[in-house]
């Protein structure tokens, strides 16, 4: 593998992390602006050496671990959902031809694998911490996960039929006469709430709904350990937000206004980064502006009202495709 | 890609064999979890990413989290490990090892007799469909017939029986 390849995952997984570092930041200035008060204002420009400063205490807290925890397990759990998000990543494609691991011809379904293998690191946090609400959330953070997981792989479908491809870097390519988004809403919809749900956001995060379960399965970590299962989550954000910037809303594609100069050619990656922080806010708004339903609610929605959706979704973009090819 | 062929069988041995012997069932599961994941890897090694993908989606991602979340509603605690280390006393493995052991020698015997597997071509999603809808129809079919009834006898279980007039 050459230096320059190395250098070029390094910076992306590196922008990734202090993105997510810095969203942190980013979520409670925004959550204070819509909920008309200030938030972190007082350190730094802005309040931006909030950040730094919550890093600072973050790193020097007491690493506790529970003696009636089941150590080994205990200590891997929160290291699962950075991994799995991160390996996702490899696959996004944020401008023609780069990305971490290059273009796959199973992208999404990668991304879908390791979004579902992110399901361990909540439920063994939650088993391995021995406790009650830990125990309750790790629980209902599986049965949200396994059945939101379902409608996700369903809503893509639409977009894979009309690509024709796996390939996530064929799915952009193929929105060049038009996004994703038109045809495809309903799968937009679908998988927008589907990710929500998968990355345990407000208001959907029921796995560790304060009210009910304390802090639910992270209740017994502190330290880095719950670093980075808050770290994870935000990681899990850009990822979902990458995502449906990659599927449903052209990716990298965008208006160049014909200016096709050497120093024009990072638009591409202006255009994905401002898509994809667009659908960051948009995540934190979500946040400021709707309740959290029940967990029964929550269950009971995603069974009776986005499975059969995410079918017909499916169904219907498949017979037009095979209409429109003249079969 | 031999290389990583042979990592990830070695892999998906050895965790399988920690897997067995693992007292506690939980990490008995996270060692079988490791080991599809391995097996997945093997598959990617062979040429086929499409049904490594489908491994780790169905079987490491959605099978395998239903094990590991029932073993969590059981709720076992380490008294349950102490139990399963009786049972894992070598005693009684000759019995079991011994069955083994003719059935690995039988498999090695026509493993060595193929020739061996040089150059391989990568099977994508069209082809494995291709196959699926293809030569394999009647047991596609007949394999969503059997999760249909699956399905079916799972909801007549956990229906929840229509509320009796229990007046107070």
């Amino acid at each position: 593998m050459s230096s320059e390849r190395m250098a070029l995952i390094g910076t992306i997984l590196l922008a990734v992390v202090a993105t997510a570092a810095l969203l942190i930041w980013v979520e409670r200035r925004m959550l204070g602006l819509w909920q008309d008060r200030w938030g972190p204002n007082r350190v730094g420009f802005l309040g931006l050496g909030q950040v730094v400063a919550d890093m600072i205490k973050i790193f020097m807290k007491d690493d506790w671990i529970p003696p009636f925890a089941d150590r080994p397990v205990f200590v891997i759990a929160p290291a699962i959902v950075m991994v799995t998000v991160l390996l996702a990543f490899a696959v996004v494609p944020i401008a023609p031809g780069v990305s971490v691991a290059g273009d796959w011809n199973v992208g999404v379904l990668f991304v879908l694998g390791m979004t579902s293998l992110a399901v361990y690191s909540v439920m063994l946090g939650g088993w391995a911490s021995n406790n009650k609400y830990a125990l309750l959330g790790a629980m209902r953070s599986t049965a949200q996960s396994i059945s939101y997981e379902v409608f996700m792989g369903l809503a893509l479908l639409g977009v894979v039929i009309q690509a024709g491809s796996f390939s996530l870097e064929d799915i952009v390519l193929a929105q060049q006469d038009g996004w994703f988004i038109g045809p495809q809403f309903l799968g937009f919809v679908l998988f927008l709430i589907a990710g929500l749900a998968e990355t345990h956001r407000l208001p959907l995060d029921l796995p560790e709904a304060e009210h009910e379960l304390t802090a639910g399965f992270h209740t017994e970590y502190s330290g880095m350990k719950f670093g980075m299962f808050f770290v994870g989550e935000y990681v899990a954000v850009i990822l979902v937000s990458g995502l449906l910037t990659t599927l449903y809303f052209g990716g990298w594609l965008g208006p160049t206004w014909g200016l096709t100069l050497a120093g024009w050619s990072f638009m591409p990656l202006v255009w994905f980064v401002l898509k994809t922080g667009a659908f960051i806010l948009f995540f934190i708004l979500l946040r400021a502006a709707i309740p959290r339903p029940r967990y029964d609610q929550l269950m009971r929605f995603g069974w009776l009202v986005l499975l059969p959706l995410a079918l017909l979704n499916t169904a219907v973009t498949g017979a037009f495709v095979l209409l429109r090819s003249g079969a | 890609m031999s290389t990583l062929f042979y990592v990830a069988s070695a892999v998906a041995l050895a965790a399988t064999l920690l897997a067995i012997t693992r007292a506690h069932p939980v990490h008995a599961l996270l060692y079988l979890i490791v080991s599809l994941l391995a097996v997945a890897a093997t598959m990617l090694a062979l040429g086929a990413p499409f049904a490594a993908m489908l491994e780790v989606m169905v079987y490491a991602g959605a099978i395998m989290v239903l094990f590991v979340f029932v073993v969590m509603l059981l709720n076992l605690g380490p008294g349950v490990a102490e139990h399963e280390r009786q049972w894992l006393r070598p005693g009684y493995w000759i019995g079991p090892g011994v069955l083994c052991a003719v059935l690995l020698a039988q498999l090695l015997m026509s493993v060595l007799a193929q020739p061996a597997l040089t150059g391989t071509h990568e099977v994508d999603a069209k082809a494995v469909g291709i196959a699926l809808f293809g030569p394999y129809l009647l047991a596609v079919e007949l394999g969503s017939m059997l999760l249909l009834a699956g399905l079916i006898s799972a909801y007549h279980i956990g229906r929840r029986e229509p509320a009796r007039s229990t007046a107070p």
